[in-house]
């Protein structure tokens, strides 16, 4: 019941409480035509005392979930597993958006278009596997995600 | 004290190495934007409508050329709609300009495949190679592509994310960065497109 007053207070709609952490602005983007990974966007809050960490996740449409990072040097564009997951520290909020970190989800076996909604449990070393939808993001496969 | 000493010259050292980076890419960095070979090698590609492409493919009309791979989740999609976007607001005039995706992982994507991955888009042309051809490519547009292991026999590439600019007589004409505002994106494009803007 807390919990659920709680998300109503703080929470604005597609967002979810988890634990501590609270997950908004969730969305993946539609594939494109053939292409057998996709990324996911969201931004989490945690505004509790204890330090967390997104470590990877699951989804039925994909083999692989995983939590990756995107760094610039010059024009050259680097992306890496974040194998040690992605800290999400005590008090803070992290974004995960394009051009930086990302959900990867690869080995598609179904390829999700606008106006759909998938799940993807992800998981937390301290508040551990939470399920949110995500929607398709606007925009089409390749739309500007803000 | 020496802890507060040691985060000085960690801090320091972190600096200079910002410095060496920016040197490197603004002022030694043999792929400068001055060279007027960008683009001129003897690479023989073909693109998704089935032409051949080489660097006489440049000269005739402007293009902004694109190096990625389908199986790129982020950079690529968001330039592939960024490039619509240019597209959307050029008009009439995108049509005088070509717009080249160039794939850095020719192994993956054959023409099939590239043409697949384009089909939702008007106007973009796909181009690819054997393995030869593409690091051939590569090298006369001062791309840098390194494939990257992941788990199993998947990778990824790292590779250059900025659009290549080439004016209609195929001279390198400057770059568009990755995510660059739009705003400052259609002044480029339309000082190659002749008559516009």
């Amino acid at each position: 019941m807390k919990t659920v007053l709680l998300c109503a207070a703080l929470c604005a709609p597609g967002c979810v409480m988890a634990q501590d952490l609270r997950i908004s602005d969730a969305c993946i983007r539609a594939p494109m035509p053939g292409a057998p990974v996709v990324s996911g966007y969201l931004t989490i809050t945690n505004p509790g005392p204890v330090a967390d960490r997104l470590t990877g996740g699951r989804a039925d449409f994909a083999e692989v979930v995983q939590v990756h990072g995107m760094t610039m040097e010059g024009e050259v564009m680097r992306m890496r597993q974040r194998v040690d997951g992605l800290p999400v520290p005590a008090g803070a909020t992290v974004t995960l958006q394009p051009g930086g970190d990302h959900l990867m989800f690869s080995g598609l076996n179904f390829a999700p278009k606008s106006g759909d909604t998938v799940h993807v449990t992800l998981t937390f070393d301290h508040a551990g596997p939470v399920t949110l939808p995500m929607p398709v993001c606007a925009g089409g496969p390749a739309g500007r995600v803000q | 004290m020496r802890k507060d000493r040691t985060a000085r010259w960690l801090a320091l050292g972190a600096v200079a190495a910002g410095l060496a980076v920016t040197l490197w890419f603004a002022v030694l960095d043999p792929r400068a934007e001055d060279v007027p070979t960008v683009g001129q090698g003897d690479y023989l590609l073909e693109t998704t409508e089935g032409a051949p492409f080489t660097a006489a493919t440049l000269t005739g009309q402007p293009s902004a050329i694109f190096f990625g791979y389908t199986h790129c989740p982020d950079v690529c999609p968001t330039t592939l709609g960024d490039i619509a976007l240019w597209q959307q607001e050029l008009g009439d005039r995108a049509a005088a300009m070509r717009f080249f995706l160039v794939t850095v992982d020719p192994e993956r994507d054959t023409i099939p495949v590239l043409a697949d991955y384009l089909s939702w888009s008007e106007g973009i042309i796909g181009v690819t190679g054997t393995e030869a051809e593409i690091a051939k490519a590569l090298e006369a547009f001062r791309i840098y592509a390194q494939k990257v292991s992941g788990e199993g026999a998947d990778y990824s590439m790292d590779h250059s994310a900025s659009v290549l600019l080439f004016d209609a007589d195929g001279r390198f004409a400057g770059r568009i960065g990755y995510q660059e505002p739009v705003e400052t994106v259609l002044p480029k494009l339309h000082a190659l497109i002749p008559g516009a803007g």
